[in-house]
């Protein structure tokens, strides 16, 4: 019944509509204007969250195909068409972004004094961008939303970001840029070949051997720049710094999944050779931006780049797992990516809690604040240790299937991620010891107040979530099990059908 | 005698003609202010034009003995330029007064252009080509130095003037080998003496010549060095003309004679077009990264335009037609919109055309600043406006014709002029206001701006009715 009621399209474009009402309906003093473009935000995106776990519920975990599926005419001209649906690949994406956004309206609350009317409605035309980019099985329609995030994207960072935003904001826009348009052409190429933008269809196309490798450079162009992957990944600290802390939650939260997204829906179902040849290239860099970028995390004197470098470390994780291409390690990369959206952004609210109060990110300007925020510092330690990857926390799972994953396909490659573990806990709980603990001696961090309700009621919810994740994961990943088991297979039978055409042609 | 059924397909112009005819007598005649009733009546005589021109037949007609030729495409491109001519008449009435040059010659000149360039578009033989193309020149030189008094106009327009009339002796010398070599100066008649690929090397030097000097006017890369003075020299209702309509012509006069009378020859003149696309795409993104004034900016973004545009008539298919059709219209929305905005650039009465001068637009003007927005984010190409549906097509008509390597350079100058579009949007939202701009006074510049992003920013919901019509138009030019 719920399969009717073209759920998607009502959740993806009911934050536009909710966007639609700030602009037009919100009148009055600035004051006013200001409060009430919140609440519509609050409204329209708490609204959201509750009907996108209508997906999750009618959700039949059983079947591996796309459901909820909506199609409409769109360009009959050129046989493209707005087509909507989700598997157990893009399902809890969807509920990722719906959820961690009303929790960045509920932090900015406070944080966001001025142009609060433009910052809410940039929120939701993001959402709207989100949502329908994980929803979209139309390639043109996936690439005008995996694009459309940009413009929203840019104005937070440009408009409500740090010191050096502008150059921030430019470098975002035009990092991506330039990886997207190459995908464009890809897109075009593949078009051509196949006659058609649908995306189960294009699954289901096999490409000439000779195309497949060019087609997935340009993929990776784009994806590369997206998760991030070494070397292309450093907009991230940049954009992740400059950007206010609801920016960074979304942006380290869903976009930099986006990336990730796109191989596992792109370049392993419609490019499966091509992915079998250059998965080594890829674990090398996945291995590179483990052990890297950890180091550099290290070295960081900044809250935000450092847990910025680490979400490259993390995304190496997932990367590696993705092209080992076996049912854990894909299942514990799409973990680790749900793991990481969540830890991740929890992290940057967290420093957010403290910049708020005392304008600044320098690790070294804070120090003791066991003594004076206690339930801050327990909420600190969770997500930290999530983060590390303990075990009973989200990111445990994520992590022990990705390297149990890839340990079966190439034991070195496992060997190398698994430092990347060991540092992670090294600059995390370094981190944490420089902020929290320590000696509370500076007057103006003993002057700090520790977690107000409104705060408190941004962090249960992730609180909840993270330990949820961390204890009983099944509910996560029985209705991504059958996507990934089918994904796996068909990557398998398109791989041993084009080696007996290779054998056969020798 | 004169055939008046003969004429008929012809009608739009007629009125034109002879409604400009009229205004001049009017206004040389009568007295007291003739400007306001001499703008009223050309913005009425374009409706009606442009009416008639919509109304018309279906299919292909032609007139004065197969020199002019009025189909689906004249219709499609006729519209635009008429649409275009209309919009920058009403946008520019305010300032023309406010600067103190609101003359009834104004509105006149203006009529008079926009019959050469519908002659343009509807011409079948190099004659009426020449002729058109004249026509529409002339007429351009003069507006561009509608503000006499006014040394950077003046520089601007006998620039304009010496370049052209260059570009004009070029193409015509071009003509004159055409006709040497194939006998006759129809369109017709030279698609048949060409008909077997295989021509006499002096129709193919002709044929570039000709080339030549539709890229000048097109201004496309490399004969556009008088685009950027002239654009910033010109009064900016006068630059916003010279943005939108003249190109619209220029344009469709390229399609029609590459692909009517030279469709046999396409091997010949698709390498060139592969390289002037090139060239405008690279020089339209890289030269305007430094630029200060926006005028000037805009002059490098419409070079850069024309080449993408360029490369769906590269690929040479009824897709490419198609894309570069959708191209111009969604160019034309961008382009007046974006000029409606530039001429309510005035800070206490007084008009200014520096980048900087917008600073802030986001907070003192905020539905200005939106409307700006979009038609820069529309014309880096960013989905989903619909900038990026124009680009879409003809790379996918490039890509579809094997021309991949230009679709890669295309994407990636698209790249580079995104950084300048953003940089508007940067002074915009990012800096802080310095001298606020004036309210804007001027109701046909706030309805301009605002149907224009409404029509690129709802441009994605149903994106199929301008591609059909587009597709009906280039049916009909690679039908003949």
């Amino acid at each position: 019944m719920i399969e009717d009621m073209s759920l998607l399209s009502i959740i993806t474009f009911l934050p536009l509509f909710g966007a639609a009402c700030i602009i037009l309906l919100v009148r009055g003093t600035e004051a006013e204007v200001a409060e009430n473009s919140r609440w519509v935000a609050l409204w329209t995106s708490g609204v959201t969250f509750l009907l996108s776990l209508g997906i999750w519920i009618g959700f039949d975990p059983s079947r591996a195909d796309f459901q909820f599926v909506e199609r409409v005419d769109w360009l009959p001209e050129y046989n493209i068409a707005y087509h909507m649906g989700v598997d157990g690949i893009s399902l809890f994406f969807v509920l990722l972004s719906t959820f961690l956004t009303p929790l960045c309206v509920l932090a900015s609350w406070d944080a966001i004094k001025s142009r609060v009317r433009e910052y809410m409605v940039a929120f939701m035309v993001l959402e709207t961008m989100m949502v329908g980019m994980f929803c979209a099985l139309d390639y043109v329609l996936f690439y005008v939303f995996f694009e459309g995030v940009l413009i929203p994207m840019f104005l937070i960072i440009g408009i409500w970001g740090g010191p050096r935003r502008i150059y921030a904001a430019f470098k975002f826009f035009l990092y991506t840029l330039l990886g997207s348009v190459l995908m464009l052409v890809a897109l075009l190429a593949m078009y051509l070949h196949a006659g058609t933008t649908d995306i189960p269809t294009l699954m289901n196309t096999t490409f000439p051997e000779s195309w497949q490798i060019w087609l997935f450079l340009a993929l990776l162009a784009s994806f590369a720049v997206k998760v991030p992957m070494w070397p292309v990944h450093t907009w991230l600290p940049d954009a992740h710094v400059e950007a206010p802390t609801a920016g960074s939650v979304i942006l380290a939260g869903v976009l930099l999944k986006m990336g990730a997204y796109g191989f596992l829906r792109f370049s392993l179902p419609m490019l499966p050779e091509a992915s079998a040849q250059m998965a080594d290239i890829i674990f090398v860099l996945s291995i590179i931006a483990v052990i890297y970028t950890s180091l550099v995390a290290l070295a960081q004197e900044d809250m935000k780049k450092l847990i910025a470098y680490s979400s490259v470390a993390h995304m190496g994780f997932v990367t590696a797992g993705i092209f080992a291409m076996t049912q854990q390690a894909v299942e514990g990369a799409i973990y680790q990516m749900l793991s990481h959206g969540i830890v991740s952004g929890a992290l940057f609210l967290c420093v957010g809690v403290v910049y708020d109060r005392l304008h600044t990110r320098e690790i070294g300007r804070y120090g003791g604040l066991a003594n004076n925020m206690p339930k801050y510092a327990l909420v600190f330690m969770l997500f930290m240790m999530a983060s590390v990857g303990l075990p009973g926390t989200s990111g445990f799972v994520g992590e022990f299937l990705v390297m149990l994953g890839v340990f079966k396909v190439n034991t070195l490659v496992a060997l190398l991620i698994a430092t990347g573990v060991i540092l992670g806990a090294v600059y995390m709980l370094f981190l944490y010891r420089r902020v929290v603990f320590g000696k509370l001696e500076k007057a103006d961090v003993k002057a700090m107040l520790d977690l107000n309700p409104r705060e408190m009621a941004v962090f249960a919810p992730l609180v909840i979530v993270v330990l949820w994740m961390g204890i009983y994961p099944s509910s996560f990943l029985d209705p991504i099990h059958a996507s990934v088991d089918n994904l796996i297979t068909q990557y398998e039978a398109a791989l041993a059908a084009a080696d007996g055409v290779s054998v056969a042609a020798r | 005698m004169i055939d008046l059924p003969m004429m008929l397909p012809a009608l739009p112009e007629l009125i034109l003609a002879l409604l400009a005819m009229g205004l001049l007598m009017y206004g040389v005649f009568a007295r007291g202010d003739r400007s306001a009733s001499c703008t009223w009546a050309a913005v009425y005589g374009i409706v009606v034009a442009g009416a008639v021109v919509a109304m018309g037949g279906e299919g292909r007609a032609e007139a004065f003995y197969g020199q002019f030729v009025t189909d689906d495409f004249t219709r499609f491109a006729k519209l635009l330029v008429l649409g275009a001519s209309g919009a920058t008449l009403l946008m520019a009435r305010r300032w023309m007064v406010s600067e103190g040059i609101a003359r009834f010659e104004f509105p006149v000149l203006m009529l008079l252009t926009t019959v050469g360039m519908m002659l343009m578009v509807s011409a079948n033989d190099l004659i009426s080509m020449y002729l058109g193309l004249e026509l529409q020149s002339l007429a351009l030189y003069v507006l561009a130095t509608v503000q006499r008094d006014n040394l950077r106009a003046t520089e601007a327009g006998l620039k304009y003037f010496v370049l052209g009339a260059l570009a004009s002796g070029v193409m015509l010398y071009g003509a004159s080998l055409v006709y040497g070599f194939a006998g006759t100066t129809s369109f017709t008649g030279i698609a048949e003496a060409v008909a077997g690929g295989d021509p006499h090397v002096g129709v193919v030097v002709g044929l570039v010549f000709v080339l030549s000097g539709l890229a000048f006017k097109v201004s496309a890369a490399p004969f556009h060095m008088w685009t950027p003075d002239v654009y910033e020299g010109a009064p900016t209702p006068v630059t916003a003309l010279f943005a939108v309509a003249p190109k619209v012509a220029a344009l469709s006069l390229f399609l029609r004679v590459a692909l009517e009378p030279f469709g046999a020859l396409a091997a010949d003149w698709q390498q060139v077009i592969w390289i002037i696309a090139m060239l405008s795409m690279v020089i339209g993104a890289f030269a305007a990264l430094a630029q200060e004034n926006i005028k000037r900016l805009m002059a490098y973004s419409s070079i850069g335009h024309m080449g993408y545009a360029l490369v769906g008539l590269t690929a040479g298919t009824p897709e490419g037609v198609r894309g570069v059709l959708v191209y111009l219209a969604i160019y034309l929305f961008m382009n007046v919109g974006a000029f409606a905005v530039i001429l309510a650039m005035r800070q206490q009465g007084r008009a200014v055309e520096g980048i900087k001068d917008l600073a802030g637009l986001g907070r003192t003007h905020p539905l200005m600043a939106l409307a700006m927005g979009i038609f820069m984010f529309s014309m880096a190409g960013i989905p989903p406006l619909a900038g990026f549906f124009a680009k879409f097509y003809v790379f996918m008509a490039a890509v579809d014709a094997g021309l991949i390597w230009l679709a890669v350079i295309g994407v990636l100058t698209s790249v580079v002029s995104a950084f300048y579009y953003l940089r508007i949007v940067k002074v915009m939202y990012f800096d802080e206001p310095l001298e606020s701009l004036d309210p804007v006074g001027s109701m046909a510049l706030r309805v301009v701006m605002s149907v224009s992003a409404a029509v690129i920013l709802l441009f994605i919901a149903m994106p199929g009715w301008i591609l059909s019509q587009a597709e009906i138009a280039a049916g009909a030019l690679l039908a003949g």
